[in-house]
């Protein structure tokens, strides 16, 4: 038998991997990530000369029902044409089985890479859930939310990417896939995922990107995002989305009862100008008072 | 479409069909045999003919007595499993201090080959199972190496040989294309071609040396990286 050399071995480990593309308008560049599900490699789009970031699957290794299952997906998710989703150009099956999808390159940073004061973080993470939420109302479940898949791109904007492992709402797999930490517990059992499973991720990510010492109310909302129990979570991503945005208006959030000491302290906080005038004046009244009587 | 279905050696080397039985044998020792002599010789740091001694006895005894059969898939990769019988059976042939004798037809196997290979390697860091990981890595690349050989058309594995085998004068796309006196674009479609074919090939092998699917699956990714 012929024998290899450890740099022919790891040439031929890379090659044996490197998806042929030959046969399509796109030829690939370079390798951007790799993760369980597939690799991300950066691509020429040929025709239209512009840059791309293809997908390709793992899906060799499974059966031919599972490719077109996959398939399947990849047209559902092309549905899901909205400013917050990172949009599928082209899908296709490569010559040995493998699913691949062509996307919109992004350049810019993973969200589990932006370092930014709590109210940004939300006022981004609003931004997700407008998506997510949008995918939801179109019966599609992403089943895959972290910060890793989420990129925030260099004007602005915010994508929620990676929906390799979404399912239609209502649907049960044998195949767990997503990412453990993320993943709820009833999809880690292969139950059925709804649009609660997505909740609990948004819940766990809040956690994640989010400093450990928040203050209460936030606390709740994340507690009760990512409760374990589908029926102690919000009943939607825009239930969620609204008690944040509830916190980020000082204004009462349903994941938490205030006391009265906060409740006086979020008044106060939300009437700054009012309670000015207000003190100032008093403080006028007591200068005026004690000048009188001197 | 996907890569065509073969059947796994280890199911065949427990059936009753000796025919069957044997050409599984065959398969199995191709694929097996070079790791093993290697992982006693420099992994375990054994003599040559003690080495060689030691690998045909132990793979004339996995045909004879079926210990092979015992391999559950649920427990560990047949990989590992093999690792850690052929540990134990050369642990007893010390302790007994009466080595068997070479047996079956194994003559075949070339152990001054294996040494020379040996005596090419550079890489020899890390724990013994990570030895024998890499040599078994280079045994399935290699056998499919040999079946792309077999089959392709002899100019196209020239190139793939040119192009992807020989590290040490790796060329452009347009020096190879010159040296074959064909077309750059001829040259990266011929060897995306051969590509294809040595992938398939490579996972076929993985199908025979592999128990189970789960176990098909994790080798793939351990070979083929797909996992992070």
């Amino acid at each position: 038998m012929t024998w290899l050399s450890d740099n022919a071995v790891s040439h031929l480990r890379e090659v044996a991997e490197l998806p042929d593309f030959s046969h399509t308008r796109y030829r690939i560049k370079s390798e951007i990530a790799r993760g369980g599900m597939g690799v991300v490699y950066e691509a020429e789009d040929v025709e239209l000369r512009r840059r791309v970031a293809i997908k390709v699957l793992a899906s060799d290794l499974a059966s031919e029902h599972a490719a077109e299952h996959m398939r399947d997906e990849a047209r559902t998710i092309a549905k899901l044409e909205h400013p917050g989703i990172v949009p599928l150009h082209d899908a296709g099956l490569l010559p040995d089985g493998r699913l691949w999808y062509a996307m919109k390159l992004v350049r810019g940073w993973r969200l589990d890479e932006l370092n930014a004061p709590i109210a940004e973080l939300l006022r981004v993470f609003l931004r997700i859930c407008e998506a997510v939420s949008f995918a939801h109302a179109n019966g599609i479940v992403h089943c895959d939310l972290k910060p890793e898949n989420v990129m925030l791109g260099d004007f602005g904007e915010v994508l929620v990417m990676d929906w390799g492992v979404a399912r239609e709402t209502g649907a049960s797999d044998a195949t767990i896939a997503g990412t453990r930490g993320f993943m709820a517990p009833e999809q880690e059992q292969g139950a059925i995922v709804d649009a609660s499973t997505d909740v609990f991720a948004l819940g766990a990510m809040m956690r994640a990107i989010l400093p450990s010492n928040l203050p209460r109310p936030l606390a709740a909302i994340c507690a009760k995002a990512s409760a374990p129990a589908k029926n102690d979570r919000y009943e939607s991503v825009r239930a969620l989305a609204n008690d944040i945005s509830n916190w980020l208006g000082d204004q009462p959030v349903s994941a938490y009862r205030d006391n009265v000491v906060e409740r006086i302290s979020r008044w106060v906080s939300r009437n700054r100008a009012l309670v000015t005038i207000v003190l100032a004046y008093l403080i006028m009244r007591v200068i005026v008072i004690l000048w009188v009587h001197r | 479409m996907f890569p065509t279905t073969r059947r796994s050696v280890i199911a065949a080397l427990a059936s009753d069909d000796d025919d069957q039985r044997r050409r599984a044998f065959d398969t199995f020792v191709a694929l097996y045999w070079k790791p093993l002599y290697k992982y006693l010789r420099v992994a375990r740091d054994r003599e040559v003919a003690d080495a060689e001694d030691s690998t045909q006895a132990f793979l004339a005894k996995c045909f004879e007595n079926g210990s092979l059969a015992a391999y559950d898939a649920g427990k560990a990769s047949f990989r590992t499993f093999l690792r850690l019988l052929f540990d134990r059976f050369v642990a007893n042939e010390l302790k007994a201090s009466s080595r068997q004798k070479r047996g079956g037809d194994l003559a075949r196997l070339d152990f001054e080959n294996a040494e020379t290979e040996i005596s090419r390697e550079h890489d020899r860091g890390g724990s013994p199972e990570d030895y024998f990981q890499r040599e078994w890595a280079r045994s399935v690349f290699s056998l499919a190496v040999e079946r792309l050989r077999a089959e392709a058309d002899a100019t196209r594995f020239a190139l793939f040989e040119t192009y992807d085998l020989d590290d040490a004068n790796r060329a452009t796309y347009r020096e190879t294309g010159e040296r074959f006196g064909i077309s750059e674009t001829a040259v990266t479609n011929g060897l995306a071609a051969m590509r294809r074919r040595f992938r398939a090939i490579v996972l076929d092998v993985l199908r025979e040396a592999t128990a189970s699917e789960g176990e098909y699956r994790a080798e793939v990714r351990s070979l083929l990286g797909v996992d992070a």
